[in-house]
C-alpha cells in the first residue's frame, strides 16, 4: 500500500495489492495478498493483513492508502458497533457497506480508498459490496480490486460461477490471487482468506510454497 | 513481456478551431487493442480484436491487425496505427528482398530481428508493440514478442496491447505446453473475448489465423459467434 497522494491528478491510482471477494452457496470468501510496498521498490511488510474485521460476520478489504484505510475502518467499526447496540441485532452487511460509502463519498476529496465489504446476515445471506473511489456502492456476486486485479479480470470472468461450493470457491479465490501475485510485482507474500458463513468466520492462510503453480513456473 | 498500454499521448494543437472541431480529430489514431499469439507443434495461432480508435471515436470497427509479412510470417500490431503500418511495410520489403537473395523462405527469427532493429533504433519516436509469429522449416512454429522499447524475446505464448493486462491470469492458468491446434484456437478466441469485454479500446470481431507448413488459414468470429461467459 502506497503513500497517500494528495495531488488530485494521481487520484485513482491503484495501490500495490490484490483483493477479492466472491459469494458461494451458503457463504462468502474474502481475501487478499499480504505485501505492503513503498513505491514499488521496497517491500515494507511481507505479511500484512489487509482483511479487516468490522463486525462478527462482516469483513472488509481495501485498496488505497494504508493511512486512509485504518482511519476509515476504525470509524466504521465504531459506528457499526453503536448501530448494532441500537438495533439490538447484528448489523446488516449493507449497513457496513453504507457506513464506508458515506465516509468515502463525503470525504472524497481527501480520501483515496476503495473498499470491498463481504459478510453474512440473516436478512439476505452472503453478500459482497464494493465501494469505489468516489463513493459509489454496488452489490456484486464477485469483485476484485487493487493493482493486481487488472491481470485477473479475464480469469475471474471466465471461471466464476454462481452457487459454487465452499471448496470450489476457495480454490477459485486462491488461484485468482496466486495468478495476480505472479504478474503484479507489488502484490505478493501469502494469501489471506476469510470464509464467512452463518456459522461464523474462518481464517485461512496459504503460505507461498503452498500456492498453486501454473505451467510457466 | 510488457503489457503495452495503448493510450494516445500525441495530440496536435489546432488552437483556433478548437471549438468547431470534434475532440477525436485531434487524437492520434491508435490500435488500443488485444493481440495474442500461441505456438503449437507444427505452427502458430495468431489472433486480434478489430477496433481502431481516435480518442473515444472508433475509427475502424473491422480492422485487420494481423498483417502478412511473408508467406508464412505474420505480425500482430498494437500501438499507433501509423507507426505499426509503416514498420510492417518496411520489414515486409526488407524480408522480401532478403528472401530473394537467399533463394529460400525467410526465417521467423529474421523477421523478428528486423522488427526489433526498427523498433529499437527509433524507440523515441515510435509507439509500437508487435508480435511476430510464423512457421519456418528450421524451427517450426515460433512466436516472438517485440514490445514498446524494442526488446526481443521468444515465448511459447504471448499477449499484447491495452487489453492484454486483463487476460494474463487467464492465459497463465489455461496455457500448457503441448496443446493442439484446435485447443490453441479455442484458447485464443476465449482470451480475446474476455479482454474485449473488459477493455474499452478493444472490441468488434475476433480475427484468427493459423500458420503452418501447409500455409495460412484465416477466420473471423463475428458478434454472435464470440465465446460467452456467465455474466454477473
Amino acid at each position: 500500500m502506497e503513500k497517500h497522494f494528495t495531488d488530485s491528478r494521481v487520484k485513482g491510482v491503484s495501490t500495490g495489492t490484490t483483493i477479492l471477494a466472491a459469494v458461494f452457496d451458503g457463504g462468502v470468501v474474502i481475501g487478499s495478498d499480504s505485501r505492503a510496498s513503498m513505491g514499488g521498490e521496497f517491500v515494507s511488510s511481507k505479511t500484512i493483513n489487509k482483511v479487516i474485521q468490522v463486525h462478527d460476520r462482516i469483513f472488509c478489504c481495501m485498496a488505497g492508502s494504508l493511512a486512509d484505510a485504518q482511519a476509515v475502518t476504525k470509524t466504521a467499526k465504531f459506528q457499526l458497533s453503536f448501530h448494532s447496540v441500537q438495533m439490538e441485532n447484528p448489523p446488516l452487511v449493507i449497513a457496513a457497506a453504507s457506513v464506508l460509502k458515506e465516509l468515502c463519498y463525503n470525504n472524497k476529496d481527501e480520501l483515496q480508498a476503495g473498499f470491498i465489504t463481504a459478510g453474512w446476515d440473516k436478512k439476505k445471506g452472503p453478500q459482497v459490496y464494493v465501494v469505489s473511489l468516489g463513493g459509489m456502492l454496488i452489490s456484486q456476486p464477485v469483485t476484485i480490486g487493487g493493482s493486481g486485479s487488472t491481470y485477473i479480470y479475464g480469469y475471474v470472468d471466465a471461471k466464476y460461477k454462481v452457487n459454487m461450493t465452499r471448496e470450489e470457491c476457495l480454490q477459485f479465490a486462491t488461484n485468482a490471487l496466486a495468478l495476480a501475485m505472479g504478474r503484479d510485482n507489488v502484490s505478493g507474500g501469502v494469501v489471506n482468506l476469510v470464509v464467512i458463513t452463518e456459522a461464523g468466520a474462518e481464517h485461512i492462510v496459504i503460505p507461498g510454497d503452498k500456492l498453486p503453480t501454473f505451467s510457466d513456473e | 513481456m510488457a503489457a503495452a498500454s495503448m493510450m494516445p499521448i500525441f495530440s496536435q494543437n489546432v488552437s483556433s478551431k478548437s471549438d468547431l472541431v470534434p475532440d477525436w480529430t485531434r487524437q492520434e489514431v491508435s490500435t488500443g487493442t488485444t493481440i495474442m499469439a500461441v505456438e503449437y507443434d507444427g505452427g502458430v495461432v495468431v489472433g486480434a480484436d478489430s477496433r481502431t480508435t481516435t480518442g473515444a471515436y472508433i475509427a475502424n470497427r473491422v480492422t485487420d491487425k494481423l498483417t502478412r509479412i511473408h508467406d508464412r510470417i505474420y505480425c500482430c500490431r498494437s500501438g499507433s496505427a501509423a507507426d505499426t503500418q509503416a514498420i510492417a511495410e518496411v520489414v515486409s520489403y526488407q524480408l522480401g528482398f532478403h528472401s530473394i537473395e537467399l533463394d529460400e523462405p525467410p526465417l521467423v527469427e529474421t523477421a523478428a530481428h528486423l522488427f526489433r532493429a526498427s523498433c529499437y533504433r527509433y524507440r523515441e519516436e515510435l509507439m509500437a508493440g508487435i508480435l511476430v509469429a510464423g512457421w519456418d522449416r528450421r524451427k517450426g512454429g515460433q512466436v516472438y514478442c517485440v514490445p514498446i522499447g524494442g526488446m526481443l524475446v521468444r515465448q511459447p505464448v504471448s499477449v499484447g496491447g491495452s487489453g492484454s493486462s486483463y487476460i494474463y491470469g487467464y492465459m497463465d492458468s489455461n496455457y500448457k505446453p503441448g496443446l493442439s491446434k484446435d485447443q490453441c484456437l479455442d484458447l485464443t478466441a476465449k482470451a480475446l473475448a474476455l479482454a474485449m469485454e473488459r477493455d474499452g479500446s478493444s472490441g468488434g470481431v475476433v480475427r484468427l489465423a493459423t500458420i503452418s507448413e501447409k500455409g495460412v488459414e484465416r477466420r473471423v468470429l463475428l458478434g454472435d459467434q464470440l465465446p460467452k461467459f456467465s455474466t454477473h
